[in-house]
């Protein structure tokens, strides 16, 4: 086990978790903010991605491609939110869950029937293409090095959002209070639409940069979905802080996990049933993480005190 | 309002007469995926298949298609209902092992025929082999075995295996090492449905392997050429065709170029059958058939070629007629094993680019007249 490939996991544990904040940071806002479990959130990541691969094959341009991810999951999202979420922030959970649950299925093949049964085709620009060598001789694809960057320039730019404009005030004093909020004069409804939106946004764009080197498909939503929520309930629910940090953690662990636990294993046991018992807990590791960071602080890392 | 009043009677009539073709009606039930991550294979196993009905020209086999969604619990509810209210006669189209494990075994042993156009677990095909069960596609092992023979004429002194950790994923392995005579440099299972594989690719680029088997079905082999183009690592790849079918290659693009696969059909094999099944396929449908869809076509031309010989309620005699497998298959020469799965030549093909498309091209015959390891488990 070499430094350089040490070093190469890391970085990709570092890549995945940053993707994985794009899709949480939504969601914990959403949460946060409105109190609402919005199931579809997956479903906004892949009409980006369907969106984004469209796009790129008609006009060739990745940028263009994005920005109609980001427009697409933003316009589905405003949509989603004033015709249906917004009959849903008073009834209980198991109501927006069923709710939103129904969306996804009406999402999947709604998508299948615009687009067909088989995957599309997205790549990464050919600026973006190849593997460039780092100091140290770890060699690392290009993209994700730029995924990377690009997650944290916007991870930062959420956080200023939040903690220093007049808008990231009300989005917070959303969560802590919403009647006092719409007493002191906030529309608070255009607010819902807008974080929803928000949120959608950033679910689409995080589609459309995964969907680059991964498969753009019916379906590619709902396994990153079970990831988002474990990494907004070890974040602390509403925590933009804590969605960037559980993220990082979440994909740190899922990626050494799966690569270490089984070649520990097969320190004292024979090769088959090392790497079997070793895939077989790393698959569990982020939810042990999760019950650890809960038994230790019950509102997760950044979650306000009840 | 007097010839108001005569309608019913004609309706009824009418009624009649279907009802009176019902009788020497043959039923097939098809249940396949059409919905979801994997509905690509479905639509092309249903679309093969029903290209070689309407070829026939037969009014009197009605084929019913339903959507399992990719779920077992799914598939059991339809193949019920399929057997007990459809009463259908023969059943097909399930693409996934897991499915097919949970429903054959149950319609077999109720009398019915089943026709598997894809899935071939091994289970299947050794002690659970049963007399209506019949294969036509391959068992699963059989592109993994030609895989490791291709290996082994190119030289390939050790590989790097990868499969996702699940019953068909570990059948992948086992074929391949199966007739690999070289050593095996690094074996890893990932998680099933897993989209990212850079750290996979880290351990592949660290093992200095000579080339890489690995097998990864439907979005998952989409993921992991993508971004093993993308990692600048040079070690050659091969693999079964599924990763490289006709609906896939066109969402890996340029990253699949060159890779080499073994495949039991390709558009390019040189017979009358396959060459008409191509065009007519692309006429009707505007797309260049997948092996899912030839393997759909044969099936139901294996279906038909036994109808001409025997109705389907006589039993044994629709089975030797299905055993002879006297039909022209888009494979060239095919016939059954004495466990009723395929003994055909696999072939290894690799991908190149016509025009805008991706596709394959044949370059060698790896196994002349494959059988199957399991024929000798099985006791009919």
């Amino acid at each position: 086990m070499s430094f350089v490939l040490i070093a190469e996991q890391i970085l990709n544990g570092l890549q995945f978790g940053i993707m994985l904040f794009l899709m949480s940071a939504g969601l914990t806002l959403i949460f946060g903010v409105m109190g609402l479990i919005n199931l579809a959130h997956g479903s906004l990541y892949m009409i980006g991605a369907f969106v984004a691969a469209t796009v790129a094959s008609a006009t060739g341009s990745f940028i263009l491609a994005l920005a109609a991810a980001l427009s697409a999951g933003a316009l589905a999202g405003a949509i989603v939110e004033m015709t249906i979420i917004r009959k849903l922030y008073n009834r209980d959970h198991l109501d927006q869950v069923l709710a939103t649950f129904a969306l996804i299925l009406i999402f999947s093949e709604g998508t299948r029937w615009v687009f067909g049964s088989f995957p599309l085709y997205l790549d990464a620009p050919l600026y973006l293409q190849g593997a460039i060598k780092l100091p140290g001789g770890i060699q690392y694809p290009l993209y994700r090095i730029t995924l990377i960057l690009f997650g944290l320039v916007i991870g930062v730019g959420l956080g200023l959002l939040i903690t220093k404009t007049r808008l990231g005030v009300q989005i917070r004093a959303g969560e802590n209070d919403r009647e006092m909020v719409s007493a002191l004069g906030v529309n608070i409804s255009k607010l819902y639409t807008f974080v929803f939106a928000l949120g959608a946004a950033l679910a689409g764009l995080a589609g459309a940069l995964v969907g680059a080197i991964q498969s753009v498909e019916v379906g590619m939503g709902e396994p990153v979905l079970i990831l988002a929520f474990v990494v907004i309930v070890i974040g602390g629910i509403g925590s933009i802080k804590g969605a960037l940090i559980g993220s990082i953690l979440v994909g740190l662990t899922d990626t050494l996990g799966g690569i270490f636990l089984p070649k520990f294993f097969s320190l004292f046991m024979e090769l088959a049933t090392a790497t079997n018992v070793g895939s077989s807990i790393a698959s569990m590791s982020i939810y042990i993480l999760m019950s650890i960071v809960l038994v230790w602080r019950p509102t997760g890392l950044f979650g306000q005190k009840v | 309002m007097k010839k108001v009043f005569k309608f019913p009677i004609i309706i009824s009539a009418l009624f009649s007469v279907i009802a009176g073709t019902a009788i020497a009606e043959t039923k097939i039930g098809m249940i396949t995926t059409l919905s979801g991550g994997g509905a690509g294979l479905g639509v092309d196993v249903r679309d093969g298949f029903m290209l070689a009905i309407n070829q026939s020209g037969r009014s009197d086999i009605k084929v019913i298609i339903e959507d399992d969604q990719r779920k077992p619990d799914v598939a059991v509810k339809l193949a019920d209902k399929m057997v007990q209210s459809e009463k259908v006669d023969i059943l097909t189209g399930i693409i996934w092992s897991n499915l097919a494990m949970a429903v054959v075994p149950s319609v077999t042993a109720q009398g019915k025929f089943y026709l598997s156009p894809n899935a071939g677990p091994s289970a299947l095909a050794g002690k659970g082999c049963h007399e209506n069960y019949f294969n036509v596609a391959w068992q699963n092992d059989n592109l993994y075995e030609a895989a490791g023979a291709y290996a082994n004429s190119a030289g390939v002194g050790n590989s790097f295996v990868l499969a996702p950790n699940y019953p068909a994923g570990k059948d992948a392995i086992v074929g391949y090492k199966r007739t690999f005579k070289g050593d095996i440099a690094g074996e890893l299972y990932t998680k099933l449905g897993q989209t990212d594989y850079a750290a996979e690719i880290a351990q592949i680029r660290a093992s200095g392997a000579e080339n890489v088997f690995f097998f990864l079905p439907g979005g998952m082999g989409i993921s992991f050429l993508k971004q093993y183009a993308a990692s600048g690592v040079d070690i050659p790849l091969t693999g079964p065709a599924f990763s490289f079918d006709q609906g896939i290659l066109q969402a890996v693009g340029a990253a699949a170029l060159g890779v080499v696969n073994t495949s039991q059909w390709n558009k390019d094999l040189d017979n009358a059958t396959n060459k008409a099944f191509v065009k007519s396929f692309q006429d009707a449908y505007g797309r260049l058939p997948s092996l899912y869809a030839s393997q759909g076509f044969d099936t139901a031309n294996l279906v038909i070629s036994a109808l001409e010989k025997s109705d389907v309620k006589n039993a044994g005699a629709f089975r030797d007629a299905l055993r002879a497998a006297d039909f022209e298959s888009t494979r060239g020469d095919f016939s059954f094993a004495s466990n009723q799965h395929p003994i055909q030549s696999i072939y290894a093909r690799q991908v190149i680019q016509e025009g805008d498309v991706f596709t394959n091209k044949v370059l060698s015959m790896v196994l002349e007249n494959h059988s199957n390891a399991y024929v000798d488990d099985c006791k009919m």
